[in-house]
């Protein structure tokens, strides 16, 4: 017997008579069949958020519960697409609706005709646990989807055997110790609100290369960590994040735009089957699942899309792969949840959040990490790249304040740094990143030894330059000591020639380790060569007219298959100073 | 099916609460009918099973809840539209108020419109020439995109959108074009400077404009950006045109949004709006775009006024979140008198990129506006330290930056409101102005193009 529309108020639903509604329940509302979710229960009567406009829904239709969760359907077919948020394929409904998204409709998110081929690893007699490996599809020229014995079952396998399949074909059964039979596919479902089980979690050790020298070199993220990007709006969030799905070393990428710009999503669409993986040489949309729930998109949905897409990447990390998921905003997120609860008359918290905001906040984040799955012995990671967009670029924002408690590392981007072009706007001073002692290690065998000490140096410049800049402010350069000034000179430098990288320039985008390691190198071996000289009374002038100086500037533009150049550039830097040298001798 | 009632129990301004009713769906349009036969326009806010809530598009004032007549339409809020309705004025509700007579709809649309669908979406790439190098050179529009202005009380933010409005085009191609303007609560004064110069240039018979002058009812404001952008879809979707779509002033869109909420008695977010603002404001900013496979596109130009200049406000706030940049007009560049008084530093087009480079604009325009970009702010620095210490406290070249940017001021973004410069004036200004530093300084530039250009322009 399905229930009763009592009342209807925006996406929220007030239903009465459901037969046994459950918290979470998935529920078809309307004569049209509107997509909901049950968010409270009291007495006969349950509160449903609804994941469509209700416009022309009133009292007295009927509500249909499905009796299962908001869930994800998991299975090959998942790359490459792209989804709202609640796993809705919009490439599939935009062929056979149109361009304008209507309501009620409902399609499989992965293609249930497909055929795939699968090549059985397990054997019959196994006794297999829950996330342990059946046998594998190739599911991109990339990805080898690794099908996996659903997260809730384990038993005795009775039977299993390769060949081409749907997801909805039986694969084989397995037997559980009740004696009850199971039969596998080569898909499942998950509740997306529910984290998915894994062996053990461990300490990140690895970072995750992207690319981007401010954030390699100076606050880098490992493999299974997380970061928040705060700013104001138009200080390049959006870039970052674009930036780190192109170039971030993972195997897989969620990228969830969640109630940002339809457009955005659409230049992902549009670039990255362009775009090659720096490592594999493959389009790298081959890598990629989207989830786009834009501003415009309902609210409910929204809601959900985090979770959806987190889900999606934590089904990829139990295959045993390095995932990273960007969220493009958090703050949309959150506001999505402070809609919903103003409209259940619940108490607001802070600045009208809901009190359950942190955690929320909390529970998304720690869902990242690096773990050891059940599937293999080897470390697979889910890293979260959470943007944040607070009102006015305010740090004290309760969004960003509940983030910067769960993530370890902080990228702040700095409206003054994008006004003067300035990408990415990351502030140095205020941006932070817990990992990068625990990566020591990492560093010293894959770059060099040297890659801390030299973060810290060129660190140390740029904090200095933030108090000479004080001081210059007060009384004006002239009362700096050649010393200072040059140390002004280096920042400079440092900033515009190393930190100053340009997302749209084909050589700038992406900078590996070594070359990275090359560029800061040259620029701290002429500040060392430079204050020897000063110390020898060379006059600064005559250091700072050096040419030296422009092939400094230009060592970003060398493509890494010339990374010889830079270190000739280091040549040209002694060559320089020993130059000045003799000439002083013998003058 | 209508459905008619006469119980009418409580109205609180533009609200109203109707007893005994049944099967009335959320959404739905009401005509309430008073004494005198006159009829005002609602919307239902929240329907329970006895009761439902109705918000008015107009005032409340004299309606009596003893003796009006309360009618269910059983149907949304629909506009009437069809090509005939080009170089006519309506209110904000769709209804013809210049003295051509009634429409003939073609069709009724929602005005709430549906979601593009982000795999539909084409992504906007096609430059538009507006004629104003401060917007060209740094911050190209592209046709889809939605770029908003953020004024302030006394700037001439109306002189720049008839501007571009007047100016706009895209290189080689002519194409149906169309304007479709909504004025919100702002004053005669302001909506006949439009459509003055809309006439002036006969772009009038391609407009089509809705107005709700600032003594109109509040509510309409909330129906009217609807309405308009239900007309530009269908322009734009349906009979294929390229549509640019001014709305102004969204400041007073939010407030009548406030107000609302207010009456509804819901939780204020900050400084009062409602928390769903964010939502409520991309509905509207996101119908701007293209579609894959139709050759129309719509072009958003809102703009506001940023309450004391604050940009943090939730207005320009929210706005800069969910559009693709915002150009900003500046005070103290203004009381310089240079015109249009566009502060480019803040100001920001995120679909450039896509739109210029060889082949749509120039080869060297994206290194040139970094270079201009870095160039001035280093320059706008230095201005404000020699306030503080002297000019003398400057090095050398700090001194240069600061005649370039005074001359950039002067030559790049000080044009006028009349002068209509082509991209390549555009950016052979900037060369010229790039050849005030030396050539070191301009590290954003490959070199190539350094060597094409800048020794050209010697």
């Amino acid at each position: 017997m399905a229930g009763k529309i009592i009342k209807v108020s925006g996406p929220l639903v007030v239903a009465r008579s459901l037969e046994n509604p459950m918290m979470y329940e998935v529920v078809k509302v309307g004569e049209i069949g509107l997509f909901g979710e049950i968010i409270g229960i009291n007495g006969d009567e349950a509160s449903i958020q609804v994941y469509e406009q209700t416009e022309g829904v009133g009292p007295g239709e009927p509500v249909v519960n499905t009796g299962n969760q908001l869930s994800v359907e998991l299975g090959p077919g998942l790359i490459k697409q792209i989804y709202d948020g609640i796993q809705r394929p919009l490439d599939v409904i935009s062929n056979k609706y149109g361009d304008f998204i209507a309501r009620g409709i409902s399609e499989p998110p992965i293609s249930y005709d497909k055929k795939w081929y699968f090549t059985a690893t397990a054997k019959p007699g196994e006794k297999l646990q829950g996330g342990q490996r059946l046998g594998y599809v190739e599911e991109t020229e990339i990805v080898r989807h690794w099908v996996m014995v659903p997260p809730n079952l384990s038993g005795e396998l009775l039977d299993i055997s390769s060949g081409t399949y749907t997801v909805k074909d039986t694969i084989g059964t397995l037997k559980d110790s009740f004696d009850e039979k199971h039969i596998l596919r080569l898909a499942h479902k998950w509740p997306v609100r529910q984290g998915r089980p894994f062996k053990r979690k461990i300490n990140p050790t690895i970072p995750l290369i992207t690319g981007q020298r401010v954030l390699d070199t100076f606050f880098p993220l490992a493999k299974g960590g997380s970061a928040c990007i705060p700013g104001p709006f138009g200080s390049g969030k959006t870039v970052v994040q674009h930036q780190l799905a192109k170039w971030a070393d993972a195997e897989i990428i969620v990228y969830v735009g969640c109630g940002e710009r339809g457009n955005e999503m659409t230049d992902v669409l549009i670039e990255f089957p362009e775009l090659k993986d720096p490592k594999s040489g493959r389009p790298l949309m081959e890598r990629t699942i989207l989830i786009a729930n834009t501003s415009n998109m309902p609210v409910a949905a929204r809601e959900a899309s985090v979770f959806t897409g987190i889900t999606l990447a934590e089904y990829y990390r139990d295959m045993g792969y390095n995932v990273a998921l960007m969220a493009d905003s958090t703050s949309r997120w959150a506001e999505a949840m402070r809609e919903i609860s103003g409209r259940l008359e619940e108490m607001p918290g802070e600045e009208g959040y809901p009190a359950y905001l942190a955690s929320r906040i909390s529970e998304f984040y720690e869902r990242a990490g690096l773990v050891i799955p059940f599937g293999s012995d080897e470390e697979a990671s889910l890293s979260v790249i959470g943007a944040v967009s607070p009102p006015g670029g305010d740090l004290s924002d309760p969004v960003v304040q509940a983030t910067l408690r769960e993530v370890r590392v902080f990228w702040g981007l700095d409206a003054k740094l994008a006004y003067a072009r300035h990408f990415p706007a990351i502030n140095w001073l205020s941006s932070y990143s817990l990992y990068s002692d625990l990566m020591n290690n990492f560093y010293n065998n894959e770059v060099s030894e040297l890659w801390l000490k030299n973060r810290q140096a060129a660190l140390r410049i740029l904090q200095e330059e933030s108090e000479l800049e004080e001081i210059v402010r007060l009384v004006g350069i002239d009362a700096l000591s050649p010393k200072d000034r040059l140390t002004l000179e280096i920042a400079r430098s440092i900033k515009e020639d190393f930190l100053h990288q340009n997302a749209f320039h084909e050589v700038d985008t992406y900078t590996s380790l070594k070359k990275q390691f090359l560029m800061l190198e040259s620029i701290l071996l002429f500040f060392t060569l430079a204050m020897e000289a000063i110390a020898a009374d060379v006059p600064l002038d005559l250091i700072l007219e050096q040419e030296v100086r422009e092939e400094i500037a230009r060592m970003k533009y060398h493509p890494e298959e010339e990374i010889d150049k830079i270190k000739a550039v280091q040549d040209s830097i002694r060559t320089a100073f020993d130059e000045i040298k003799t000439r002083r001798a013998s003058a | 099916m209508i459905k008619e009632y006469k119980s009418a129990r409580g109205l609180e301004g533009p609200l109203m609460i109707v007893e005994g009713v049944e099967g009335i769906k959320y959404g739905e349009l009401t005509d309430v009918e008073l004494q005198d036969g006159s009829i005002r326009r609602g919307q239902v806010l929240e329907t329970s099973e006895k009761r439902a809530l109705v918000q008015l598009f107009e005032s409340s004032q004299g309606i009596s809840t003893d003796l009006a007549t309360v009618r269910f339409l059983g149907r949304g809020m629909t506009t009437s539209l069809t090509r005939e309705m080009l170089g006519r004025i309506f209110n904000g509700v769709g209804d013809p108020i210049d003295e051509s007579g009634e429409i003939i709809p073609e069709k009724h649309m929602d005005i709430n419109g549906s979601p593009i669908n982000p795999y539909s979406r084409n992504f906007p790439s096609e430059f538009i020439q507006t004629g104003v190098s401060a917007i060209d050179g740094l911050l190209t529009l592209v046709r889809g995109q939605k770029l908003p202005i953020f004024s302030g009380s006394g700037l001439p933010h109306a002189q720049l959108a008839a501007q571009i409005a007047r100016q706009s085009k895209t290189l080689g191609k002519a194409e149906e074009f169309a304007v479709v303007f909504a004025a919100m609560g702002i004053t005669f004064e302001e909506a006949n400077f439009f459509i003055d110069d809309l006439r002036k240039t006969g772009a009038i018979e391609r407009s089509i404009l809705y107005i709700n002058l600032a003594n109109d009812p509040v509510i309409e404001r909330i129906a009217i950006p609807r309405v308009a952008l239900t007309a530009a879809e269908y322009l734009a979707f349906e009979l294929d045109m390229h549509v640019l779509v001014i709305l102004t002033d969204m400041t007073n869109y939010c407030e009548a949004l406030r107000e609302i909420s207010a009456a509804r008695k819901e939780v204020p977010g900050r400084r009062g709006y409602p928390g769903y603002m964010y939502t409520d404001l991309s509905m509207l900013y996101e119908r701007a775009g293209r579609i894959k496979g139709k050759s129309g596109s719509i072009t958003q130009f809102p703009i506001l006024t940023m309450p004391e200049d604050d940009k943090t406000h939730p207005i320009p706030d929210l706005t800069g979140y969910i559009t693709e940049g915002q150009v900003f007009l500046g005070r103290d560049i203004h009381r310089k008198g240079i015109l249009p008084p566009i502060n480019v530093l803040p100001s920001l087009s995120r679909l450039m990129q896509k739109g210029i480079g060889e082949g749509k604009t120039r080869e060297d325009h994206a290194d040139v506006a970094n270079q201009l970009f870095a160039a001035y702010a280093k320059g706008v620095e230095s201005r404000e330290l020699a306030v503080v210490l002297g000019e003398a406290a400057l090095t050398p070249i700090d001194r240069i930056y600061v005649k370039f940017a005074e001359q950039f001021e002067q030559k790049f973004i000080n044009q006028g409101f009349e002068e209509n410069r082509s991209i390549d004036e555009t950016l052979n200004i900037g060369w010229k102005l790039l050849n005030i530093l030396p050539r070191t300084e301009l590290k954003r530039i490959r070199n190539e193009y350094i060597d094409k250009y800048l020794g050209e322009k010697n």
